[in-house]
């Protein structure tokens, strides 16, 4: 810890840190437009100047060392920031009244802030016509060129899709550079040149579409096209939640205002996030509008599910979205009628991590997504990180792009976007199956005192063979250790690369995920996780497979198998609760609830309800049928505390950022630790596949919920690769049949995935008229089928 | 963010329960309530004063109305009128939703989206007018000079609807045309000085 004085108030900080995050942290204020934290300072705005000890500096890319002074404002700076200001108004559309970001302007905030009154530049306009990216509108003439759009896209989300390029129009006359100060000289002929484009140079946008852009913009140039005109930032209210669709939970913000003149209930109009800190993907961004509206309680269907549940009812199935509280309810209702309670997600994510507590004797892994962040070697292992869960790709790229990292990728579908974090990133298409060779891999690479049986067992994968190299006379033998470990795993030699990549390189991170949980090997899998957690220096993140499958998991006391008449909670069985509003009952879906997750960074956080539901929810059955809580909240504080929750009221659970980016939302899982032994056991082969598909979601869409969302509404598919068509000699849009091994048959069209390379396509779970869960019975996510065209 | 909203689970939003003075029982409490009521020594008071300028000479206030009408004063507010560019015959409105926002009696809404010409559209317009308090912030508020006052103070009508949507504040197009829409020299309206207090902007055309 270092001091640093900010205008006479000391303050503490790290070595190195940017000035502009301490003074953030100490809640003085610094203008800046153009800085995002944790991405790279860009120097477009130039209005965080202040002075460090007598010289000018920016602080957003100004280091912080021990005994500095600062002072954030004094004549000279000010005269630079009006004149900043004052340029950027320059050619400014008068256009407030009907902007989408007035009332949330950071340009008219600091225009305000700065005083600008009149306007002493001017420079020739020139046209610049709006472009229409799909969900994304792009208005040139309100854009200030702030880059932070360009910045987001490429530290955080990792894809670069968008870019600086060039504006063409008049150049500045170089008689201002005397007239004004030099800082808005120099700002004004960078501005002046650019606009923002997307970088691929296609017509419109070509990347997954996650919209961060339009929420880090401070002007409205870059607004979501549905959203487009419709409501103003002062009418909207804020509700503080949790991300519904996905494991890491961000906090989101759903913002309602009442839905027109003659409906007064309140309706979303978009979902906002605080950008700073935790970026959310697309999937929640555009899929908020998943409410299941009920005109009132329809007590007869009501009365039928009870008695049901009195009669015949032997068993509960469910899936992992639902809340921590529903689950407990469940749990309740188990203890006290017996039902059986299925959940083969949460079943199978649960004996993954019991399998991996008997090695690493921890209950729960050790790392989460901020680990991921600030680490500089990251790998991941089966999960299709861009589209299982995009957060964790964020986490990821971040660290690779932040802090000089290197990764690698094993999965064994390819994946460009992932690819495209970095050149530092291996990509590694693996065969089917082979995970178990990809860990011990792991292991053998990076793993310290291993216990003996383990050494020796991966001592038996390396061969030492001698090679002559050289010509002529200038031949030299050397020894190669031949490591079949890479053989086994299907996958070429890379331990020529390893050195580069692992280069200065100190804090490492594992990201596993859904395709083990299920895989036929899984006991042994979660078993050498357990042991690379505890005999390497990586952190480990397991990612729960449905937004709360970590809470449900710790919860509830699961069955494997089914009885004879099932209770479906948002599962189509002998009898269906449902939020989707197909049922037998409905429920509220999880933006008309309140309650809390259990995310992947091992947190429980809050979500509040966003619309009001006029229905019966769980909490009336379980009253019903002798439970005792008035609302479902109630039961927060009751969460088990011997898996590591605490008894804390619902309402004083905290649900925000700290100005310093600490994240203060609910409170964390506390671990337990649990007896252990290092046995594993060998790699046994699985079965080859010969046409494998996969089961996985295209980008945006994680559940039936996603899919009832206006935007993001489509039609599942058969999602395959350029190269998969050009090998088939398909077509986009052609029908194919699949069949799978136990005589299961799906018509169903084709359709290009250009996020994907390789041989091997995937069928949806979000689309529940596919089915696409019955050619994975046992929820491994691979399964051998066979694939004819169909005229 | 305080969550604290959030933590009111019962409340309808908004409304504040008055307990009123106890309802009357008895017959006997309410001739009581009525008594007290009615009679009171401010009564007198006033009968005393109609009493004598009924009886002043050529002190007459009344005029024949509505054979007569008085003509109202441009900063008298009463019904609201939206009007259109004088240029284009399209209307003022922009749809920034100010008047909305401003609104104390929360009575005016308005509906916009994305029109076909890539402008914003005001698609829905309405103001309750039983609700409406006629305190003109709306017109002042107005950065178009599009929602103004006008002086028709004759608002009776069988449904208070009548008067609340946009068609009927909205200047209608047969009198637009007679040029008979009048600039509003009353509230919200620039000054007659107000070009003296702009500060000119350099231009480089």
């Amino acid at each position: 810890m270092i001091k640093v004085t900010i205008d006479g108030v000391e303050c503490k900080a790290e070595e190195g840190e940017f000035v502009l995050n301490i003074a953030r942290a100490n809640d003085i204020f610094i203008p800046a437009l153009c800085y995002i934290s944790n991405c790279s300072p860009t120097l477009a705005c130039r209005l965080c100047l202040v002075e460090v000890d007598g010289k000018r500096a920016y602080s957003c890319n100004a280091k912080a060392k021990d005994g500095m002074s600062i002072i954030t404002k004094n004549e000279e700076i000010e005269k630079e920031r009006r004149a900043i200001m004052e340029v950027y108004d320059v050619n400014h559309p008068l256009e407030c009244g009907v902007c989408d970001q007035s009332g949330e302007c950071e340009l008219q905030n600091y225009t305000l802030e700065m005083e600008v009154d009149s306007q002493s530049h001017c420079i020739a306009d020139m046209p610049r016509p709006t472009q229409n990216w799909g969900k994304i509108h792009y208005d040139s003439s309100l854009c200030i060129v702030c880059e932070r759009c360009v910045t987001v896209c490429k530290d955080m989300i990792g894809e670069s899709a968008l870019k600086t390029v060039k504006r063409g129009g008049p150049e500045l006359d170089k008689g201002w550079k005397d007239k004004m100060p030099k800082d808005a000289y120099a700002m004004w002929n960078k501005l002046q040149k650019a606009t923002i484009g997307v970088a691929s140079g296609a017509d419109t946008l070509d990347c997954t579409m996650c919209g961060e852009c339009t929420s880090v913009c401070p002007v409205g140039a870059l607004v979501g096209s549905d959203f487009q005109y419709t409501a103003n930032a002062w009418e909207l209210k804020k509700i503080p939640a949790a991300n519904p669709h996905s494991s890491d939970c961000s906090l989101i913000y759903y913002d309602v205002r009442h839905d027109n003149i003659s409906n007064t209930n309140d309706k979303i109009y978009r979902v906002s996030n605080d950008y700073s800190f935790s970026p959310i993907h697309g999937g929640i961004r555009y899929g908020y509008d998943f409410e299941n509206v009920v005109e009132g309680k329809d007590k007869e269907a009501f009365e039928r599910v009870i008695n049901l549940m009195k009669t015949e009812v032997d068993t509960i199935e469910f899936d992992s979205f639902i809340t921590n509280e529903e689950a407990l309810i469940l749990q309740k209702l188990k203890d006290k009628f017996g039902y059986k309670l299925v959940n083969n997600d949460a079943y199978m994510y649960r004996k993954f991590l019991d399998n991996f507590a008997s090695t690493s004797g921890v209950n729960l892994y050790n790392g989460d997504l901020k680990t991921v962040q600030n680490s500089n070697f990251v790998v991941s292992v089966g999960t299709a990180l861009k589209t299982d869960s995009p957060n964790s790709g964020f986490a990821f790229n971040n660290a690779l792009v932040m802090n000089k990292g290197a990764g690698l990728y094993f999965h064994p579908l390819g994946d460009p976007v992932v690819e495209g974090y970095s050149k530092n990133i291996l990509s590694v298409q693996h065969k089917v199956g082979a995970e178990e060779a990809v860990l011990y891999l792991i292991l053998d690479l990076f793993g310290k005192n291993l216990p003996v049986e383990t050494a020796d067992y991966l001592k038996s994968f390396h061969t030492i063979c001698k090679q002559t190299v050289g010509e002529g006379d200038e031949t030299k033998e050397i020894e190669i250790d031949e490591n079949s470990l890479f053989e086994l795993a299907g996958i070429e030699d890379f331990s020529e690369k390893l050195p580069k990549l692992l280069a200065k390189k100190d804090k490492f991170s594992l990201i596993v995920g859904e395709d083990l949980y299920a895989h036929p090997k899984s006991k042994n899998l979660a078993k050498l996780l357990g042991l690379i957690q505890k005999y390497t220096d990586f952190s480990v993140v397991i990612i729960p497979s449905q937004t709360n499958t970590l809470g449900v998991s710790m919860i509830c006391d699961l069955n494997k198998k089914k009885g004879e008449f099932t209770l479906g909670y948002n599962v189509k069985a002998d009898v269906t609760l449902s939020a989707l509003g197909k049922g037998d009952l409905d429920m509220p879906a999880l933006n008309q609830q309140e309650g809390t997750f259990t995310n992947i960074n091992k947190r429980v956080v809050p979500t509040n309800v966003a619309l009001p539901f006029n229905g019966y929810c769980l909490n009336d059955i379980a009253n019903e049928l002798g439970l005792d809580a008035e609302n479902t909240i109630d039961y927060t504080e009751e969460l088990p505390t011997r898996r590591g929750f605490k008894s804390v009221e619902f309402d004083s659970l905290p649900n925000e950022f700290t100005s310093a980016g600490v994240e203060n939302r609910g409170y964390l899982l506390s671990e337990k630790i649990v007896t252990s032994k290092d046995e594993v056991d060998e790699i046994e082969n699985i079965k080859d596949f010969s046409s494998p598909i996969y089961l996985a979601n295209p980008v945006h869409q994680f559940n039936a919920f996603t899919n009832k969302a206006h935007q993001l509404c489509q039609a599942g598919s058969l999602y395959v690769s350029s190269e998969f068509l050009e090998k088939r000699e398909l077509q986009n849009g052609d029908m194919v049949e699949v069949e799978g091994g136990d005589g299961f048959k799906l018509t169903i069209r084709v359709e290009l995935d250009p996020m994907i390379s390789g041989d091997i396509p995937y069928l949806p779970t979000f689309d529940t008229k596919l089915n696409a869960k019955q050619f994975f019975p046992s929820g491994y996510r691979y399964a051998d089928v066979s694939i004819r065209g169909v005229k | 963010m305080s969550l604290e909203q959030f933590s009111k689970r019962d409340a309808s939003p908004g409304y504040i329960f008055y307990n009123a003075e106890p309802t009357p029982k008895s017959g006997w409490e309410y001739f009581k309530r009525g008594f007290s009521r009615a009679i009171k020594g401010e009564l007198f008071v006033g009968l005393k004063i109609v009493l004598v300028e009924m009886l002043r000479k050529g002190n007459s206030h009344t005029i024949s109305y509505p054979q007569e009408k008085i003509e109202m004063a441009p900063r008298y507010r009463a019904i609201h009128k939206l009007l259109k560019l004088q240029e284009s015959g399209s209307e003022r409105c922009i749809g920034c939703g100010l008047c909305e926002k401003i609104c104390i009696a929360n009575c005016i809404r308005m509906e916009t989206k994305l029109d076909e010409n890539s402008r914003k559209e005001v698609s829905q317009y309405t103001i309750n007018f039983g609700r409406c308090i006629f305190c003109g912030y709306c017109a002042e508020v107005c950065p178009e000079l599009a929602i103004v006052h006008s002086g028709d103070y004759e608002n009776a009508s069988e449904q208070r609807a009548h008067f609340g949507l946009k068609e009927d504040m909205l200047t209608p197009l047969d009198e637009f045309k007679a040029n008979k829409q009048k600039e509003f020299p009353g509230f919200g309206a620039l000054s007659d000085d107000a070009d003296s207090f702009v500060k000119k902007t350099p231009l480089a055309y």
